[in-house]
């Protein structure tokens, strides 16, 4: 098994390979691709496209598991952001309209990291608070309606297309990239792990720990913003009820899927987005199957088991074992 | 939670309060289930509108989706003495007791929107509510009429899996068409009544049946899916509602608003107007005693590009869908 498992993010590549690999058997044209408007279409675009409001979640949500903590509130944090974006769509310039979101994403993510960070609550129920609430806002701020614009800067975010890439797709690649070199091109990211490793013994070193986790939460606030308004951008109006709705456990499962321990310590920013973009390629691939909808949800829980029993510690050891057994063997 | 139902609680508290008691003739609860769309909140400005022309004193009371919150708001109707509860149920058992408290106190209960399953027919006046199978119905015979012999392969875009509404809807419209055998249902998924599930939906069913070709028409439980779906073939390339045929239920300001474009062709009405009925039986059975009968059915009204859809929206823009 080591050898089919030389290093971290092969069972994940692996997983997406025979899930493309399915998807490919029951649509033949899944790998077809053209230019329609300018713009590239086709089904792998459909799953880049469609999967970049989890994967922008993923980013934020990988960030703060690794410090031991979770985010319940991302799903109505877009709720809200797509709400104020909606609603200042078509009487402000987008500059405004992006300022005034990620501003609101911003100020959620203060709030949970307030509430974690500075108070000390358990991060499941400082999060849930919002999560309940966040809908609540969302739904006074659209007043129970789907508010609508036309405003063509914003519908740019959801339909336009750079050099025939869809934006929500390079919108996302975008964040990947930013998100990586700050992470990553400096210490922060080692102190975050180290946070979520171990607080204690990180705060006695001189890791400023409150910091790091106010610091996660707000960028997850923010990343949860950029999925709003692209949401939002994408269906030209804001659901206040439906928006972002249990996008939360998808960001959270694609987390886990990439690898990410949700006892913090340790994290990776590329698979949790390959785990987004698991999540999606089945999505879709249920989708294009035309098996009856009553079987989604049950085909969606089969290959995330698959894909985690891939990733087992425990079964990996035992097909070492099974291996050295028969290398034994005369 | 608790903090949830307590502001649940006060907000019920803030609305009974916020609505006082005018002079006049019948004063009406009304225990509607909260915001869980823009139909609902139509229906509860339809309701006002009508209890105002009506000159009914109507209170409206939250219950933000939770049955308790209902069942509190139903006792305290009682309580006030109100002529008349109106209830739109959130789920449909659970309410044998709080009816025969209502029935104890002589207040006629009508439900609207939705049935319950009571233990006895009796515990309520009337239910005024669409039928939802007939709704299905209307707009498989639409699309019956519309295509004639040609052969025409439709999607579906059915609503949430397990939702009563969807199954209802779904069964009306393949009813219809079962006696057309040119007509074909060729792709069926949940689209879950939203827009962003209609689109994602519509983008696949477009790849799979070669780039739309393959499609003559599609079918949408509701139409807020009808507007993603009409995205997804716009941005495709395709002409909706000329290249592909649309018929969507629920009739909602924005499915209008697609038609005036020229980018839909056909909705089946939910009306909001629920309360209306239930007022009208409600007092000529507190003057005459007239008893209504079980089930007030609302009508289904068709709405095509050829019904003035720009006046159809002029007039439900402003009831808050």
């Amino acid at each position: 098994m080591t050898a089919l498992l030389p290093r971290r993010g092969l069972a994940q590549i692996l997983a997406l390979v025979v899930i493309l690999a399915v998807d490919r058997v029951v649509s033949p044209q899944f790998f077809d691709l053209r230019l329609q408007d300018g713009r590239l279409f086709g089904s792998l675009i459909d799953v880049l496209n469609r999967g970049t409001p989890v994967a922008l979640l993923s980013l934020g949500m990988v960030l703060v598991i690794a410090t031991r903590g979770i985010d319940l509130s991302v799903g109505a944090v877009m709720a809200i952001c797509g709400a104020i974006a909606a609603s200042l769509a078509d009487s402000h310039g987008l500059p405004v309209v992006l300022a005034a979101a990620l501003g609101a994403g911003l100020v959620c993510g203060l709030w949970n990291g307030f509430l974690v960070a500075v108070l000390g609550m358990q991060p499941i129920v400082a999060t849930l608070i919002l999560m309940v609430a966040g809908r609540g806002i969302a739904q006074l701020i659209t007043e129970g309606r789907i508010v609508t614009f036309s405003s063509p800067d914003l519908v740019w975010l959801g339909n336009g297309a750079i050099l025939g890439v869809p934006v929500p797709i390079a919108i996302a690649l975008g964040m990947l990239i930013l998100t990586g070199a700050v992470v990553r091109g400096s210490a922060l990211g080692l102190l975050i792990e180290a946070t979520g490793g171990n607080a204690r013994a990180s705060e006695l070193a001189g890791v400023a720990t409150r910091g790091m986790i106010l610091a996660v939460y707000v960028w997850c606030g923010v990343c949860a913003a950029l999925a709003g308004v692209i949401a939002a951008a994408d269906i030209m109006g804001a659901d206040a009820n439906n928006a972002g709705l249990w996008l939360e456990l998808d960001a959270i499962l694609a987390v886990v899927i990439g690898g990410t321990s949700l006892f913090g310590g340790r994290f990776s920013l590329v698979l949790a987005v390959l785990g987004a973009l698991i999540i999606q390629t089945m999505n879709t691939g249920i989708l294009l199957s035309g098996y009856p909808p009553e079987f989604n949800l049950l085909v969606k829980a089969v290959v995330v088991l698959a894909v985690l029993l891939l990733q087992s510690p425990k079964l990996s050891d035992f097909a070492g074992i099974m291996a050295r057994l028969r290398r034994t063997k005369p | 939670m608790t903090f949830k139902a307590l502001f649940a609680a006060s907000a019920t508290a803030a609305l009974l309060l916020a609505l006082p008691a005018n002079a006049a003739e019948l004063t009406v609860g009304f225990s509607q289930i909260g915001s869980e769309s823009g139909w609902r909140a139509a229906e509860t400005s339809v309701s006002k509108q009508e209890a105002t022309k009506r000159k009914v004193n109507l209170k409206i009371a939250d219950a933000q989706q939770k049955q308790e919150n209902q069942i509190k708001a139903i006792r305290s109707f009682i309580a006030q003495n109100v002529d008349a509860i109106f209830l739109a149920p959130v789920v449909s058992t659970g309410w044998d007791s709080v009816l025969k408290e209502a029935k104890e106190a002589k207040i006629p209960v009508v439900l609207l929107d939705r049935d319950i399953d009571p233990s006895g027919k009796d515990l309520y006046l009337t239910a005024v509510t669409s039928d939802s199978v007939h709704e299905g119905a209307v707009a498989g015979e639409w699309l019956a009429k519309t295509v004639g012999d040609k052969a025409c392969n439709v999607v579906e875009l059915q609503g949430t899996v397990g939702a009563s509404v969807a199954a209802n809807r779904k069964k009306g419209f393949d009813t219809a068409i079962a006696k057309h055998a040119n007509l074909k249902v060729v792709r069926s998924q949940t689209g879950d009544f939203t827009r962003a599930k209609g689109k994602e939906v519509m983008e696949s069913f477009i790849k799979a049946e070669g780039g739309g070709k393959n499609i003559c028409a599609v079918y949408a439980h509701n139409d807020d899916m009808m507007v993603g779906a009409i995205q997804a073939m716009k941005e495709a390339g395709l002409k909706p509602g000329k290249d592909i045929l649309t018929v969507s239920i629920d009739a909602v300001p924005d499915i209008f608003k697609a038609m005036v474009a020229g980018e839909a062709n056909a909705t089946v009405e939910l009306t909001p107007n629920m309360a209306g009925p239930a007022f009208d039986a409600v007092a000529a059975f507190k003057a005459k005693g007239t008893v209504p009968p079980k089930w007030i059915q609302t009508e289904s009204r068709l709405l095509t590009a050829a019904d003035d859809p720009q006046k159809e929206y002029d007039s439900k823009k402003g009831l808050g869908y």
